[in-house]
């Protein structure tokens, strides 16, 4: 590999991080999948197929620090902030090594130690709540962006509203990212909204820049989420990002996607992340060996998961009544 | 010692724990240089500045989102929901996202925090601005529940509340606001989850809350000089935790017991109260379970008839009497 050809503005390592998470995030959700098949994944799961970049490029261009708030489809967004697969995998396989031991599920995927304060399952509701923690950043002086991902549906629902003004009075460093899959669960975004882009062409309203990006390319998404977070570490205040992007599954495991027009989905699999990246490195001098190499590592990693979560045991019968209040327990009387 | 309206027993107990922990901060609507609408945080702006006194847009789920992820990162907010009734348009945060992320994170997640609303009837407001929300709250596990009906109470609950690890709802009776009490000097922090026995006697149990209390106890008064009943008046004032060894205690000497409760009948606190008394101590009772409620209807506006439908002292009393007498 040829550090000359394949560093730009994003270095060479930076481009094999971003490498390797897509493809990490692509392998674990291709197997909660498979898994969900053999009925060893229980409940629903909401998968991100497709959306890789975006995970990808915000997550690597984070600092140690910076808090992640994700949605129902979060599990892209918390392997992409280093959590292991292992732990990811139990929790939707409901085991006692899951990251919550089964207690929160497919939908509420959280790893504090690791910055993913969260996947919040009621929509629009963790907007609200990335700016409560960008105002104790503000108001502590903490140089932390908290950084929310949601769904081109998430931009009708009234919470939207109110976090984004909210988040442009206050100034507060946080970065709002719409990723814009088309649809807002089975219906097309563009039949239930008034205005083309769901979330950059309300950005005016909130005083804020209109930003659309391809959010299948992880270079951009990269540089996209560099400027948003040196702009809210500035104290300049939020940014709000419309990515442009495709799941190449349904809404959740529920659903086979057959509203989907003919061919829209071949045509989108074209311009698959995971693919037009790893053609870039190759044209930019990476040798097919490394990545190849990162391939099998990942698959090995998952893999390794896999076993490890189908031998563990399911979660005892005593955390049912832990945890429900601070001081570890569920008492509400004496 | 001092004698302080319940309002401004609001700001102390504020401010007693904002000058104790620079982690403390409060937003609202119209909180800050307007002193509230209720008038209860006036001073406050004043005494601690803009950064930790903060006024809001009207957006409450952005002032309870915002109140969760400060409270998840490490601060200790107060935010006020100005009518309780308020609360129905911010209501995931109170029964989705303050009381699950514990449990359902298996412990990573902390949201210490309390809401503050303006809660009750009373005012001629209507039905949609003088509602008592306590029981909306109750059924929900991960909240805890404190309403308090004195000044004295309200200091102390509330440096309970804000140093509590858990989300606090405390709810202040608007009706409450401008009755005195006293108030010594010096830092008072109560213990959430008691009950108090304000009125000691051994004919019959009255439990009540808020402004139910004050009503209680004149009812207590006028069945004593009146009619010879003695009746023992307890203010529960927590409902999460619940102080249930004070009232099952006080039933086991009276052997009869009341609710008082403003809110409308279906699915009240009392309910709930009754039917651990109906399990715990039935062999005690020497007559029937008797709940005074609001009918189950929305509150109406004018006078006349609001006071028609909100327990009053009178009404306590012939309940009482009827019940006692059967």
């Amino acid at each position: 590999m040829s550090k000359k050809t394949v560093t730009d503005d994003i270095s060479a390592e930076v481009r094999l991080e971003l490498y390797r998470t897509q493809v990490r995030l692509r392998e674990a959700e291709q197997r909660a999948f498979d898994l969900f098949l053999q009925n060893l994944v229980k409940g629903t799961s909401h998968l991100s197929l497709g959306q890789e970049a975006i995970a990808a490029g915000f997550a690597v261009a984070m600092q140690k620090g910076d808090l992640s708030f994700c949605t129902y489809r979060g599990h892209a967004h918390t392997l992409a902030r280093g959590v292991p697969v292992e732990k990811v995998l139990g929790e939707l396989m409901s085991r006692d090594n899951g990251l919550m031991r089964g207690k929160g599920g497919s939908m509420h995927l959280t790893s504090v130690e690791h910055g993913v304060m969260g996947s919040y399952a009621i929509i629009g509701a963790h907007l609200p709540i990335a700016c409560g923690a960008a105002w104790r950043a503000q108001y502590r002086g903490d140089s932390d962006v908290s950084v929310c991902f949601f769904g081109d549906g998430t931009t009708n629902i009234g919470a939207f509203h109110e976090a984004l003004n909210f988040a442009a009075i206050w100034k507060l460093p946080v970065v709002f990212v719409c990723e814009n899959n088309l649809y807002m669960e089975y219906t097309p975004i563009a039949d239930v909204t008034a205005v083309e882009h769901p979330a950059a062409d309300r950005a005016a309203a909130y005083g804020l820049e209109r930003i659309i990006i391809d959010g299948n390319d992880a270079d951009e998404v990269l540089r996209t989420a560099r400027k948003a977070y040196e702009r809210a570490r500035r104290g300049d205040g939020p940014s709000l990002i419309e990515a442009m992007t495709y799941r190449h599954s349904g809404h959740s495991r529920a659903d086979p996607a057959k509203y989907r027009p003919e061919g829209e989905l071949e045509s989108w699999k074209k311009r698959d992340p995971i693919k037009m990246y790893r053609a870039r490195l190759l044209k930019l001098g990476v040798s097919e060996a490394v990545l190849n190499t990162i391939d099998q590592e990942i698959k090995d990693e998952v893999e390794a998961a896999t076993v490890a979560c189908k031998a563990a045991p399911a979660p005892s019968a005593d955390i049912i009544f832990t945890d429900v209040y601070a001081d570890g327990g569920w008492a509400w009387r004496n | 010692m001092a004698e302080l309206t319940y309002r401004d027993a609001v700001a102390r107990g504020i401010a007693q724990e904002m000058a104790r922990d620079p982690d403390v901060v409060l937003i609202g609507e119209d909180i800050a240089k307007a002193g509230g609408v209720f008038k209860a945080t006036v001073g406050l702006y004043e005494q601690f500045g803009p950064r930790r006194v903060r006024d809001t847009p009207i957006s409450e789920q952005a002032i309870l989102g915002a109140a969760m992820g400060a409270a998840m990162t490490g601060l200790k907010p107060i935010a006020e929901i100005m009518f309780a009734d308020f609360a129905a348009v911010c209501w995931d945060y109170f029964a989705n996202e303050f009381p699950k992320s514990r449990y359902m994170t298996n412990g990573q997640v902390k949201t210490p925090l309390v809401v503050r609303l303006g809660n009750g009837g009373g005012a001629r407001f209507g039905a949609q601005h003088s509602q008592s929300v306590e029981n909306w709250c109750m059924m929900i596990p991960g909240l805890k529940v404190v309403v308090p009906s004195s000044p004295i109470d309200v200091v102390g609950l509330m440096a309970a509340a804000v140093r509590d690890p858990d989300p606090v709802i405390f709810l202040e009776h608007k009706s409450l606001y401008a009755t005195k009490g006293e108030v010594p000097d010096g830092e008072i922090v109560d213990t959430l989850g008691t009950a108090k026995i304000l009125r000691p006697g051994k004919d019959a149990t009255i439990l009540a809350l808020s402004l139910m209390v004050p009503r209680a106890l004149e009812a207590a008064d006028r069945l004593q000089a009146e009619h010879g009943i003695d009746c023992e008046v307890i203010d529960v004032r927590s409902l999460v935790p619940l102080d249930t060894q004070t009232i099952l205690a006080s039933v086991a000497r009276t052997h009869r017991v009341f609710t008082v409760e403003e809110n409308p009948r279906l699915c009240g606190w009392g309910a709930e109260l009754m039917s651990i008394i109906a399990d715990e101590a039935f062999y005690e009772l020497d007559g029937p379970l008797v709940r005074i409620t609001t009918p189950h209807i929305p509150l109406p506006a004018a006078d006349v008839l609001e006071d028609l439908v909100i327990p009053n002292a009178a009404r306590i009393v012939e309940t009482v009497l009827r019940t006692l007498s059967n």
